[in-house]
Formats: C-alpha cells, structure tokens, sequence
C-alpha cells in the first residue's frame, strides 16, 4: 500500500484526552467523532486536513485511556498514516484492530517537518520525504499483525477464523 | 538455577496458553479468565460483536459490565448508551451486570466482589485495567474490538512483555501512602517508561503496603506506559482474597535468574508527599514546594484513590474542621460497599459537617464527565490518575495530581498543603 500526502506534525505524549475528548464520548457514530478529533490540541486541525492526511508525531502517541473512539476519530477524519517515534501501547492495537494504518520510527518522527510531502510504502518498508529526499527504513510489523492488517481489522480476521 | 527462568508475567501467559515457556516478545493467542467493558467502551464493542456474527458469548459468567463513567445517567445521551449496554447484558445472561445503586467504580469493585483473583489474565476495554496486578494476576487494558473478540471467543492475542522490576526500600515517611510511591515511580521513569512492558513492585515497603495502597501503585501502571502492573502474591493479599475470592486463584512469582530490562532500588525514606502538575502524571513534585498553588476544586475517589484507605486518611484529617470558604470539596467513595462503611464509621458525617460533597460511586469528574466539571482556567486537586490537558473539564483548566493526605490537607487551606506531622 502506499500512501503519499503532506505531514501536519504534532510532539510527545499525544494524549487520547485530546484526540478525543471525554464529553464527546457519549457517541459512537464516526462522523460525529471526527467532528471533534484533535480539537483541544489543535483548533486548526480540520483547516489542515485540506492539505495533509499523514500526522506525525513524536514519542508515546495514543497515551492514556483506551477509548477506541481515538483512532476513529483519526480514521473519519480522513487521515490516512501516523507516524511516530513510538506508539502507547492500547492505541497501538486499537489502531491495527480498526485498519489505521500506523508506523513506528524514530528517524521519521524527528525528521519530518510540517508540511512535508511523504510517499509512504508500508509494504516494501521505507517512508519517502520527497520534501527534503531523504528515506526512511521502517521495521515490518510482526506477521500476525500484518495478517490483522491484510484481513482489513480484527473483526474480519476472526470472522475468517470463526469460518463466519 | 532454574532452567529457562520466567518473570510472572510470562508465567501467567504460559499458563493461559497451554504451555510451560513464553518468550519475551513472542505474539501468542491466550485465554482469558475475565472480560470487563463499561458504559464507554461497550456501546461500540456491542456494535463490533454484532458484525461476528456469533449469536453467544463464549461464557455468559466470565464477562463483566459496569456502568461506571456517565452513570447515574448524566444526559439523554449517556441514557441511551447505558439503554444499549443494560439490554446487551439482559440478552446474553450477563450474571456480572451491575445496575446503578449496586455499581462502583469497575476496578473497585472487580476485586472486592472477588470477581478477578490472582493467577488469572484479565482483560478490560479500560486502560485501568492494570489495577489487578495486585492480586499477582495478569491484567491489561484493551479497546472495544478486543472487547467484542474476547466476549465472542474468550481469547484474545498478547506480545508476551518484557518486564523492569521496582524495589522499594525501607520505611515510608508519615502520611506517604502508595500514591506517592507511584507518582514519584512514573516521575523518574516518564509516562512511557515502561511502554509495552510489565512493571513489578517488588521489595520491604511494598511487603508492608495495604491491599489499597497496592491497587493505587498497579492501577497507574499505564500512566508509565505499562501493560501490567504485578505484586505478587503474599500473605496480605491472601487475606485479603479470602471470603471474597469467587473462584479458586493460582500463585504464581517471578523465577530467580529471571531476565528483567532494568531494576530499579528506590529508597522509601528519601520519598515526600508527591504531586503532579500538569499536564502529564510524570510531572512529579514534592507537594511541600507547590505550597503557593491555590486551588478550586479538591477531588477525593476515582479508581486510584476511591477506597477505605483513601476515605480513612481524609477523614482524620478533616475531622472537626471545615474546608476553606470558597473551594468545592468533592469526595466520591468508589463503591457501594464502601460508601456504607464510610457511612458506618462516622467518616460522611465528617466530611458533610466540613462542608465537602458526598458522591454516589461514579467515575465523574475523573475523566470531566459530570459531578464537577471545571470551569475555564479552574484548578483541580485531585486524587485521580491523569492530568492532560482538559482531563477534567474545559481545556483550559488544570488537575493537580496527590494522594488522599495532600487532598484532605489542601481542603482546608485551599491551597497545596501537606498535613502536620500528626501519627495517622
Ligand atoms: S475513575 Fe477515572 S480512571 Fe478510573 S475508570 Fe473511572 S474514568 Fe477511568
């Protein structure tokens, strides 16, 4: 899969009390969570979102609590890669269970600026900064995850296994 | 030594797997003991588990649903999530449904009903979910889709983690209670000091420490990044499992020659009153320098600091006094169970005759769900477990993180006030 788009860049510790807030956890409905992603980190986020689709950000994104609405708010909002130095750990699966697709890299994280134009190939393992030309080598993801991935979410990977 | 030496973690994995042996940083697919989801996570784990397509749980006994966060219902909204949930469980037989007036708050109350014991792997659709690491049992937070997989099949996948081991040395100064040997722990490590891994405390103070104190320090393993937060198991927590245990429970502790990332010492008698300004739990601070913040709010429950102990420190030091004029005291004992014993031993009297609020078990202000929301650039001194930005309220208001000694003192002054040196 590759994925090419401009970077909106974020720092450390990304916490889910941001992506989403508590008081909008009163729905489960997508558009209504995107409505509201990333609005007590950035108030311009969705202005953003007009000229990039990948986030990047920096070290333990996803922090906190284990709302799933997280991801889904970044997924119906259009976004289409995070990238980060690292990930927390319950925002990690929560991603790979709904189909965001995620990279983890130091390098990356630190490299990109904002507004950089990035041609992520995820299954041959490197990020293009066509902005700056560098490329970064990323870490495949373990086989049982890049099977979750290839299923299109954990749901319809157990439903094969299930034989449903 | 032992052949190929496991930490607990990895034992408790292997035993959830059929086999004797797990790796570290091996991906296995385990069984699990229980499977907790709320009134925030279960609505979307509910619509997830439709799409399965199974028409049963994997076992009707071994899932438990709490309306917890938004409960008593805080709005039209709220009434219909908790509508689908309570439905949800009426449907499958869900014998562990806890309906509003028998409800505490989940990670309270799964332990004092003996729902989760040791030896067991745990999963929850709350990040909290670590807080029964100390019952020595295996316990992680998971999102709604791991919720919906494990009710359907009763087994879920885990990366076996790597493990740093804590040993807390010596005595513990006057009022220090597990909160502070926690927030100081995540302070020197950062809140993702131990990212994908389990955390043990291990060492004399924790030997000594109350089963409440435990549940505070493994219930904020996450705020570190942690997957588990584990204690073994020892005479305390027999104690404290017998009459309540509702299944027969395993002990299981780490090997000697086991392989650990790092270990930790830390010298308890170094350790202060702690409190963490915002915006991250790691923010960790002795509370004696913060004695120029004025607050707004003090908040006494949550699932870190909701219990007797919690409820018992606070009572002796509001005992015959009153709450500074102007600031809103709010204290939530976290269950049923101990809102009546609190209630018993004279401790509501207390705290109404001081002027402070008195809550039904709920999660809350906790995570600005209702019951004290702050206002904007409002400051909060709570008990709780997370600082971020907006945590409890409008974006730009601030939670100052404490334990219930600093909580109680601070009600009175309605600043950052660390008790007198009285013997608790
Ligand atoms: S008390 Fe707070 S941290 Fe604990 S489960 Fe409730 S919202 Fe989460």
């Amino acid at each position: 899969m590759i994925i090419k788009d401009k970077a909106i860049k974020y720092g450390n510790n990304v916490d889910t009390d941001v992506i989403i807030p508590a008081r909008h956890l009163t729905s489960t409905e997508e558009s209504e969570l995107a409505m509201h992603c990333f609005e007590d980190l950035d108030k311009d986020f969705k202005k953003k979102l007009a000229w990039g689709k990948i986030v990047v950000a920096g070290a333990n994104f996803g922090c906190g609590s284990s709302r799933e609405h997280a991801p889904i708010a970044i997924k119906a909002s259009g976004v289409r890669l995070v990238i980060a130095s690292s990930f927390a750990r319950i925002f990690f699966r929560n991603a790979i269970n709904i189909g965001l697709p995620l990279v983890q890299s130091e390098e990356a994280a630190q490299n990109i600026m904002q507004g950089d134009e990035l041609e992520a190939d995820l299954g041959g393992g490197t990020i293009k900064n066509l902005t700056r030309g560098k490329v970064y080598r990323i870490n495949p993801l373990p086989d049982f995850i890049q099977g979750v991935i290839k299923s299109g979410g954990y749901i319809e990977f157990i439903k094969k296994e299930l034989g449903k | 030594m032992q052949k190929n030496p496991q930490t607990i973690a990895q034992k408790i994995l292997a035993a959830h797997c059929g086999r004797d042996h797990v790796g570290q940083g091996e991906i296995i697919n385990a069984e699990v003991d229980i499977v907790l989801g709320n009134d925030i996570t279960m609505p979307l784990a509910i619509k997830e588990f439709k799409k399965i397509g199974v028409d049963r749980v994997f076992d009707k006994d071994k899932i438990v649903i709490i309306p917890d966060h938004f409960t008593p219902n805080k709005d039209i909204q709220s009434a219909q999530q908790c509508k689908a949930v309570r439905e949800f469980a009426s449907e499958f037989k869900i014998k562990n449904y806890f309906e509003v007036g028998r409800m505490g708050i989940e990670h309270a109350l799964l332990p004092e009903q003996g729902l989760v014991v040791a030896g067991d792997l745990i999963i929850g659709a709350d990040s909290h979910t670590c807080t029964y690491g100390a019952l020595g049992a295996a316990s992680t937070g998971v999102g709604s889709t791991d919720l919906a997989v494990a009710m359907a099949t009763g087994k879920l996948w885990f990366r076996v983690p790597s493990s740093i081991k804590f040993e807390f040395k010596n005595n513990l100064k006057p009022w220090i209670t597990g909160k502070d040997l926690i927030l100081y722990t995540i302070g020197m490590i950062g809140v993702d000091g131990a990212l994908y891994k389990s955390m043990e405390f291990t060492g004399a103070a924790i030997d000594r420490l109350s089963m409440d104190s435990r549940f505070t320090m493994s219930n904020m393993a996450i705020e570190a990044g942690g997957k588990f937060g584990i204690i073994e198991v020892d005479e305390i927590t027999e104690t404290y499992l017998k009459g309540r245990a509702q299944r027969p429970y395993k002990v299981y502790s780490s090997d000697p020659g086991a392989e650990y990332d790092q270990v930790f010492e830390i010298d308890c008698s170094q350790i202060d009153l702690q409190v963490s300004v915002p915006h991250l739990p790691s923010n960790a601070k002795p509370a004696a320098q913060l004695s120029d913040i004025t607050i707004d709010q003090v908040v006494i429950g949550s699932c870190t600091n909701g219990r007797m102990e919690d409820l018992e420190v606070a009572a002796k030091i509001i005992e015959g006094k009153k709450v500074k004029e102007g600031l809103r005291v709010i204290i939530i004992p976290a269950t049923q169970n101990i809102y009546l014993e609190a209630m018993k031993r004279g401790y509501l009297k207390i705290f109404v005759e001081a002027g402070c609020v008195v809550s039904t078990p709920t999660c809350g202000p906790c995570l600005g769900g209702h019951m004290g929301i702050l206002a904007q650039g409002e400051r909060a001194l709570s008990t709780t477990n997370r600082n971020f930005v907006g945590r409890m309220g409008h974006p730009s208001s601030e939670v100052y993180l404490c334990g219930p000694a600093v909580a109680a003192a601070s009600a009175l002054t309605g600043k950052i006030s660390i008790p007198g040196e009285g013997a608790r």
